[in-house]
């Protein structure tokens, strides 16, 4: 501590007892109660919360419901039947990191699977450039919801209500509300039915869309937490202005973030055909709904910046859990949409009480 | 001075709705030089700044930096223009940690396959060079170079802010109030900072309130009332009270730089 003179002009020299100063300034090693402690460790860690809630769930279904829950079938058929609106829910992460949120995402996913369809069962395109065609619409699908929240500056939940519908009519539209038939598919298409097929392992069945919905986490969770893209996202998330005066360009990371998110979507459309066998202008309509479900439960925070994008897998897991389990144990269907209610008021409780730990 | 100015503002205009932050402002930065910036609350300190550092896009004048003219659209382009500034909101990512938000922007790549294809962030090197930086500062009370900004003080804050400045700034160093919440020690860490970042060549504009502060190491005081520059004064030949009279329209300027 270099200490170069006293002040000049008048007063008295406050700084002078400086010099022999205690060098080691404040620590802060004041002691917290376990609940403090637990929610500086939840707040580190926000994936922690599913997790347990996860082996849990779990564990209980398993005593509950026995064999027929704790078994490699059942456990992988939950997995299945996740993996559609896993993927939403990742896209659906990506968006909600941003502070944002989309409620497009499976009319997204929805309008290129039957995109997909048309062009490679009706118009003979083959299958895998028809592929390409979804995963370029579906990005451009993303990327025109980014316009409009970027530069329309219109709210997330606004834009993508109002592409919900317009995504959802194209589809009916090109559709004519028809179905594409599996058999068809197999006929012409079989490609597109690709992450239908199944690695049988014991009692386990593992399909190609389980081990797609593991990749898809595991490489966004890379591109999240490992590039310099991932903490922008974050950024920009917690606070917009403090990241565009820091000097990342929040527009471009949004639009990106959109675009990516469609893209995703088109990727669960894919998936979506092996999982459902036809192509269905009808299906998972309320896939933008349970995508943020898994997102809540997860615990990511819907005011963004916080939270692992792994959270939503766990999320969505959950969600396959009870369901599964509570069939099982022959409770009435009703009652598992009560459970899972319950569920995302609780997630979203927990988040706010984290959130306080700087307050 | 007979040398040129590095960073200049002429006729500067910043119209908020009715409001009029900027009137006419006309600034100067000198090579090598502290200039201090004093005026009121509300008198425009921060919107020069900003329309300085590229956070506002002005709505009349010129800026020109090292006699070029420059129009930065962003926050960025300054930086990138080698313009660093700490803003009075500190412009962190409260989630994000003190290593990441060090380095916000320019993150460093892992030099190596993963760094160049998969763009893989090298944490260890920017946690280094954070430590470093920060101890630097004095800031080393900070325990964890991972948590997260908004597990810090107040004053922490600010040091991380300051620290970020210093460490990444090449032409322009502009702090806005960058001891307000900092406490005696840590004041005078910023002020011996600001000195060393002097000793270096390097200029610095400081926005402060606090006038022992300004006199202390400013080489010029920017006199800033009513958004525009009402004086420029020497700390040598003028008081505090001078300073404060001119500041707050008590008394006007004479003998000083007219502006
Ligand atoms: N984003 C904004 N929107 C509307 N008015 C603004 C905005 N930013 C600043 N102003 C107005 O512009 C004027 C100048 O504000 P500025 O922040 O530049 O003052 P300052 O000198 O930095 O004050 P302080 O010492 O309190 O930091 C004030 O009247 C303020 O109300
Ligand atoms: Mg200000």
């Amino acid at each position: 501590m270099t200490d170069t003179g006293s002040p000049p002009d008048g007063g008295q020299d406050y700084e002078e007892s400086l010099a022999k100063s205690d060098r080691s300034v404040a620590s802060f090693a004041r002691s917290h109660t376990p609940i403090e402690t637990l929610q500086h460790v939840l707040h580190g860690n926000p994936t922690l919360v599913p997790v347990i809630v996860l082996i849990v769930s779990v564990g209980i279904f398993g005593l509950i419901a026995g064999e027929r829950f704790f078994s490699a079938f059942n456990l992988t058929l939950i997995i299945q039947q996740v993996s559609i609106i896993g993927m939403l829910a990742a896209a659906q992460s990506l968006v909600i990191l941003t502070a944002g949120i989309d409620l497009s995402v499976a009319a997204i996913m929805v309008l290129m699977s039957v995109i997909a369809g048309k062009l490679s069962i009706e118009m003979g395109v083959p299958a895998p450039l028809a592929l390409l065609v979804a995963f370029a619409g579906g990005t451009a699908a993303g990327l025109l919801n980014g316009f409009l929240v970027t530069k329309a500056k219109l709210p997330p939940f606004i834009t993508t209500l109002g592409t919900w519908s317009i995504f959802y009519a194209l589809n009916l539209w090109l559709s004519g509300a028809q179905s594409i038939r599996s058999s068809d598919l197999d006929e012409q298409a079989p490609f597109l039915k690709f992450f239908g097929n199944v690695i049988e392992i014991g009692g386990a069945r593992i399909t190609f869309g389980s081990i797609l919905m593991v990749l898809v986490f595991v490489a966004l969770w890379y591109a999240l937490n490992k590039t310099a893209w991932g903490r922008h996202v974050y950024a920009v998330g917690d606070d917009k202005e403090a990241a565009e005066l820091a000097g990342i360009r929040t527009d471009r990371t949004l639009l990106s973030v959109y675009g990516l998110a469609g893209l995703v979507c088109a990727i669960a459309a894919w998936a979506s055909i092996g999982r459902v066998g036809s192509i269905s202008p009808q299906a998972f309509y309320e896939g933008n709904l349970q995508s943020i479900t898994a997102v809540v439960i997860g615990g990511i925070s819907l005011f963004g910046g916080r939270g692992s994008i792994l959270g939503a897998l766990f999320g969505a897991l959950i969600v396959g859990v009870f369901q599964s389990g509570l069939r099982l144990a022959g409770v009435d269907v009703l009652w598992q949409v009560f459970a899972i209610g319950w569920l995302i008021i609780i997630a979203v409780a927990i988040d706010q009480w984290i959130r306080k730990v700087s307050a | 001075m007979t040398q040129k100015p590095i960073l200049t503002g002429r006729g500067l205009v910043k119209h908020y709705g009715r409001v009029t932050a900027l009137d006419r402002c006309d600034f100067d930065l000198y090579p090598g030089e502290v200039l201090a910036v004093i005026g009121d609350n509300g008198a425009g300190k921060s919107s020069l700044i900003k329309a300085l550092s590229g956070a506002i896009q002005i709505d009349e004048g010129d800026i020109e930096l090292e006699g070029q003219p420059v129009n930065f659209a962003s926050p960025l382009d300054a930086r990138d223009a080698g313009i660093e500034t700490v803003y009075q909101t500190l412009a962190l990512s409260p989630a994000l940690s003190i290593v990441d938000n060090m380095f916000v922007g320019r993150e460093i790549r892992k030099d190596n396959f993963m760094g160049r294809y998969l763009k893989m962030l090298d944490q260890k090197k920017m946690e280094e060079l954070a430590r470093e930086k920060l101890s630097d500062l004095g800031l080393m009370t900070i325990q964890n170079i991972n948590q997260a900004v908004e597990t810090l003080s107040g004053g922490q804050r600010q040091g991380v802010a300051v620290a970020r400045a210093a460490a990444f700034g090449s032409k322009v160093i502009i702090m806005d109030e960058p001891t307000a919440a900092l406490g005696v020690k840590e004041s005078r860490r910023v002020l011996d900072l600001i000195r060393d970042v002097k000793a270096k060549g390097m200029p610095i504009v400081l926005i402060s309130h606090n006038m022992p502060h300004v006199f202390e190491v400013a080489d010029r005081i920017h006199v800033h009332r009513l958004g525009r520059r009402l004086c420029v004064i020497d700390p040598k030949e003028h008081t505090m009270n001078d300073a404060v009279a001119y500041m707050t329209g008590a008394k006007a300027p004479e003998g000083a730089e007219a502006a």
